[in-house]
């Protein structure tokens, strides 16, 4: 489903957090929201999801208003940053939670849900930990149950708020790499959140870059990298080659191993 | 996954660390000893020397005297009295304490500080102003007292004013339990289930409700220890009627002052029973509370 928002503006107090943001997201695409914290990412994506109103502007959910819908009846799924699963519920229960409050009408049967749920914890890799609780597993198992659950409801649309950000670096390079191949097999238009270049470069299709509630650059990792519209992209996507010699030398390092994973990340496709 | 589950392991709890068997950090002999002398002596004369006393004073005369002064008519509805304002204000205080809790943790609105304070209020009066308030709106000269009487509606001296001193004195207990705790848990839960297609209602039963149960069973006991033994604005409204507008305190109180000290000792022990087995189920439900929590808390290695 394609989702285009049009003016977005909204302020908290005298801090305007979203400053006049008009974007297209195309259908099935997979598409990273960068930026530094504080350039209003998450409350851009949170008023995708209807968990934040906008002071003003529209969001078009497949070309309709969706203003004025509730979140419930969006169809999107969220991803938390700190996951937020019920803690106390099982692993199991957390992700037939979006099944088992439909209304009676449609609501599955028990033995649906079970076989939904278990289809949705083979994909995710974790079948295992149906009995578990979310305090005994680790971040990365966290985050996948979070993942499962969003998807049990079926969304149009998935939203994930720096889906990798409380990881530890090892987890979080495996986990999006395992994101990017869960995208190319389910094909459900996803917005993700991060602060990390690399994340955004690697994983999305396209990447668009926030500042200070508006929108620097929208393109692909390929396009941001070789052509950075401004100053502000160049820089905070580490590619000027300004500072003392050793940090340009760096850097220029650093950009090598960037076109490089740019490169790889063609080959793979 | 090694690395994240060795970095997502609990640190060792200090807890666990015993300070006494180790030499780098025991305290000399006298020290330690002093202390224990010291804070058992202090904990000997003020807790259990009293509550000792009850029961010994209580049954001074015999079982035949302890139970008489039980089975006494007065002592029976003094006992039933107490135990219908609290059944009475425990629910009301539940109901209330959960609305205000979930209003303020979850939700921004002006007068947010002002509506914390004003819980904290019956916290902070003397109970006698507590139930002084009730006398001024519903007494003969009071606000709706007058209305009251024509309407042959008793409140003061009668039994609604003493469930509604009850109410207001345990207002806080529920309400102050719970707030911490769910601003402490956050919205994002609530968020989540709302997002998965959870109407309010069901995110509140579903997802609310269950998160603060510990703490919602905690409240609910202190504030049924407090509506059982509240002396001080329930005597302002009572009106002392034998048999009538008697509570238990109340009761022990008259008693005392008509020199029955056996008799008033032995309702006293009543109170302090009902006191001890509300102790008990609040050590009971702590220990289920810290089993619930090493269940889930458990890591995987």
């Amino acid at each position: 489903m394609s989702i285009e928002v049009k003016n977005i503006r909204k302020s908290f107090g005298s801090f305007v957090a979203v400053n006049d943001v008009s974007l297209e997201f195309p259908g099935g695409e997979l598409v990273a929201l960068l930026g530094p914290s504080g350039c209003g990412k998450t409350t851009l994506l949170r008023i995708i999801a209807g968990l934040e109103g906008a002071d003003s502007g529209q969001v078009l959910l497949e070309g309709e208003d969706a203003s004025d819908t509730h979140v419930r009846e969006r169809q999107v799924g969220f991803v938390f940053q700190h996951y937020a699963l019920f803690r106390h519920m099982s692993v199991f229960e957390n992700v037939a939670f979006g099944l088992r409050v439909k209304p009676r009408s449609q609501r599955p049967g028990e033995a649906q849900i079970r076989k939904k749920v278990h289809e949705l914890l083979s994909l995710v890799q974790l079948d295992w930990l149906a009995d578990r609780y979310p305090a005994q597993l680790s971040g990365g198992q966290r985050q996948r149950i979070a993942l499962a659950r969003a998807l049990a409801v079926e969304p149009r649309v998935l939203l994930l708020d720096e889906p990798f950000g409380a990881l530890d670096a090892k987890v979080r390079k495996e986990l999006r790499q395992w994101l990017r191949r869960l995208h190319d097999e389910l094909h459900i238009t996803s917005i993700f959140v991060t602060h990390d270049q690399e994340e955004a470069l690697e994983v999305a299709d396209r990447v668009v870059l926030m500042n200070q509630g508006r929108i620097e650059q929208t393109g692909t990792p390929r396009e941001v990298v070789e052509q950075p519209g401004t100053p502000f992209v160049a820089d905070f996507l580490n590619l000027d080659d300004h500072g003392p010699a050793w940090l340009v030398e760096a850097k220029i390092r650093h950009r090598g191993y960037v076109l490089h994973a740019v490169n790889e990340l063609d080959k793979a496709a | 996954m090694a690395a994240a589950a060795a970095l997502h392991a609990p640190a060792s709890p200090l807890g666990h660390f015993d300070y006494q068997a180790s030499p780098a950090t025991r305290e000399a002999d006298w020290i330690r000893r002093t202390l224990l002398v010291v804070s058992l002596g202090f904990f000997a004369f003020f807790l259990l020397l009293p509550l000792v006393a009850v029961f010994v004073e209580a049954l001074r005369k015999g079982w035949g005297t302890y139970l008489t002064a039980l089975t006494d008519p007065d002592a029976v509805a003094a006992i039933r009295l107490t135990l219908l304002a609290a059944a009475i204000s425990v629910p009301l205080n539940l109901v209330f304490g959960i609305s205000a809790a979930w209003a303020i943790a979850k939700f921004e609105f002006r007068g947010k500080q002002f509506l914390i304070t004003l819980i904290d209020l019956p916290f902070s009066v003397s109970p006698v102003i507590a139930g002084l308030v009730w006398v001024l709106i519903f007494g003969a000269q009071g606000w709706i007292g007058p209305w009251a009487a024509e309407h042959d509606l008793k409140i003061v001296f009668a039994v609604p004013g003493i469930v509604l001193a009850t109410v207001f004195v345990t207002f806080p207990f529920v309400a102050r339990e719970l707030i911490p705790l769910m601003e402490a848990q956050g919205r994002e839960e609530e968020e989540a289930a709302i997002v998965l297609g959870a109407t309010g209602w069901q995110a509140f039963w579903r997802v609310t409700l269950p998160n603060v149960k510990w703490g919602l069973l905690y409240g609910v006991i202190l504030c049924n220890a407090r509506a059982m033994g509240e002396f001080g604005a329930v005597s302002v409204v009572s009106g002392h009627i034998r048999g009538l507008t008697n509570t238990l305190p109340l009761h022990v109180e008259i008693l005392y002052n008509e020199y029955n000290f056996a008799a008033a000792f032995a309702v006293a022990s009543v109170l302090a029973l009902l006191a001890l087995v509300t102790l008990a189920i609040k050590t009971f439900i702590e220990y289920q509370h810290a089993r619930a929590m090493a269940a889930t808390s458990e890591e995987i290695q």
